[in-house]
């Protein structure tokens, strides 16, 4: 069953198209990847997602609400984790939980035990006194995505979370996220960093605004690589005929 | 979670009042972190009433105005203006940290919560609002300390005065905030809203001292919402009600809060497209 749609969604600055009729469907305990080049509409889209844009054209539903008729249902059962930092640097890590569990509409107790649950699960239960600005950037994601986790979402959205991180923080992320999909979430990953991608997670192929791809990464890569998949399906910028999105063709 | 659940959260009205108490609480724990903006936000008034008002004390002659009763010094004419002022400053200084909010993010959290954006905004307005009422009580207790006293009552009376005062500016904060695309912009903003809302109004002069040298000038200051901020605050320090200046600040902060949602508002606001 789809937890997560995206149908006919186009979107447009002034005269300038960012997304040209997107369709994506998704179930629960998948991980998605939205791969796309800089520039290709993954952030529009996402603002989309987030209700931090509207649009007319099209619609978007999450866990079955409606985002345009049901905006709080719809982003009720939605965590996000930005592509820029959102947290109070000068506050600590459990203030910071707390301001969003209440902005979420959960208090006192409630609150707490979630956002305890939530950093005991990110291995970051012992740094709940600390003030954001002391920790690194590794940890400051993983909190991230741990108060992205405190209302239960039926989705998790993140926006190229692992930019600028080194090459241990972004792995232990990667590995991390991937188990919450394995646990049932849906997550839906914007990145192009394709080696944050394994072979059973869905891809959705974005570029100028379009979807050229979605399938898994192993169907894309064919018996090539995922990056080759990629990067001929960006170079050519059109959406290629369904023969060549599938299977082994895609990946040659 | 069930989407039952989620929804009923979405709904609850003990969401609404959960959600207010977490904004305040950042912003009050914002404010108190920032120990400068507390010092700053006390000593601008304390430097007009010590050092201004002494100044202009044998320069301006006052009459008896409503709502005094007797002559008053200068130094008492100007507190409720000075009371006013540190709202006004704390009205553009929310509306600051909120380009800021969004510059660094932090906007995207608070306008990607389940519940409406006017309460979100309207949360934000009563935590600023509050903020600035803990500075008008120092102030206050300063000016007491320094021989400026109010009727007792007045110091209750003035509350409920202070919180239409603290919304109204702060909503014109806030619908400010939502024209401005970068931080670098607001400065010169704040020097075009601040400056002349503050020296157009009766905050230093009474109207009728502003008339004998220019009616034109009278006017304006009439019109200005800081104007009748002010006079509600003054007003309620003697214990007194002055509808008009209700009606005004009521009425101003309506027509800025209402321009302010929809600057906010993702389908038509200038927000859009700003992220």
């Amino acid at each position: 069953m789809s937890v997560f749609s995206v149908e006919d969604v186009s979107y447009s600055y002034g005269s300038r198209k960012a997304l040209d009729h997107v369709s994506i469907e998704l179930g629960a305990g998948r991980f998605c990847a939205l791969l796309g080049p800089n520039g290709a509409g993954k952030s529009t889209l996402f603002n989309l997602l987030t209700r931090l844009f509207v649009t007319s054209e099209g619609r978007i539903r999450i866990a079955g609400h409606d985002i345009a008729r049901e905006p709080r249902q719809a982003l009720a059962r939605l965590g996000v984790v930005f592509q820029q930092p959102t947290l109070d640097l000068d506050m600590s890590v459990e203030r910071n939980l707390a301001y969003f569990a209440g902005l979420q509409g959960l208090s006192g107790k409630q609150a707490r035990m979630r956002s305890a649950a939530a950093l005991e699960r990110l291995g970051m239960a012992e740094r709940a006194r600390e003030k954001v600005r002391a920790l690194n950037g590794g940890h400051r994601r993983r909190m991230e995505i741990a108060r992205a986790l405190i209302h239960e979402p039926a989705v998790l959205l993140l926006d190229e979370p692992t930019v600028g991180l080194d090459a241990p923080s972004r792995a232990a992320i990667t590995d991390h996220v991937h188990d919450l999909a394995d646990s049932g979430l849906l997550v839906f990953w914007a990145t192009h960093l394709v080696d944050e991608i394994r072979e059973e997670d869905e891809v959705v192929v974005l570029n100028k605004g379009r979807v050229l791809a979605q399938e898994t990464a192993g169907q894309l890569a064919g018996s090539g690589s995922l990056t080759e998949a990629f990067v001929r399906l960006t170079a050519s910028g059109e959406a290629p005929p369904p023969s060549v999105l599938t299977g082994a063709e895609a990946g040659r | 979670m069930t989407n039952g659940m989620a929804n009923d959260r979405a709904r609850g009205m003990g969401a609404y009042v959960v959600a207010l108490q977490a904004i305040t609480t950042r912003e009050a724990l914002k404010f108190l972190n920032q120990r400068s903006r507390f010092l700053a936000a006390l000593v601008r008034p304390l430097v007009w009433l010590v050092v201004f008002a002494a100044g202009f004390r044998a320069a301006l002659g006052l009459s008896i105005i409503p709502p005094y009763q007797t002559y008053i010094t200068y130094e008492v004419y100007i507190v409720p203006g000075l009371c006013g002022m540190i709202q006004l400053f704390n009205g553009m200084q929310s509306s600051l940290s909120l380009v800021y909010d969004r510059e660094m993010g932090s906007m995207r959290l608070l306008l990607t919560s389940p519940l409406p954006r006017w309460w979100l905004l309207f949360s934000k307005l009563l935590a600023s609002t509050l903020v600035s009422i803990l500075q008008v009580a120092v102030f206050l207790v300063v000016a007491f300390l320094f021989g400026i006293k109010m009727p007792p009552l007045g110091y209750g009376l003035v509350l409920p005065a202070l919180v239409l005062s603290g919304l109204m500016l702060g909503a014109l904060g806030l619908l400010i905030s939502s024209t401005i695309s970068q931080l670098e912009n607001f400065a010169g903003v704040m020097n075009f809203v601040i400056f002349p809302m503050f020296f157009l109004s009766s905050a230093l002069y009474p109207l009728w001292k502003m008339a004998e040298s220019s009616s034109l000038l009278r006017d304006i200051c009439a019109l200005n919402p800081f104007t009748h901020a002010v006079e509600l605050i003054r007003f309620s320090l003697y214990g007194q009600f002055n509808g008009m200046a209700l009606v005004w600040v009521c009425g101003a902060f309506a027509v800025f809060f209402a321009g302010a949602l929809i600057g906010y508002d993702p389908a038509r606001g200038m927000i859009r497209g700003k992220g």
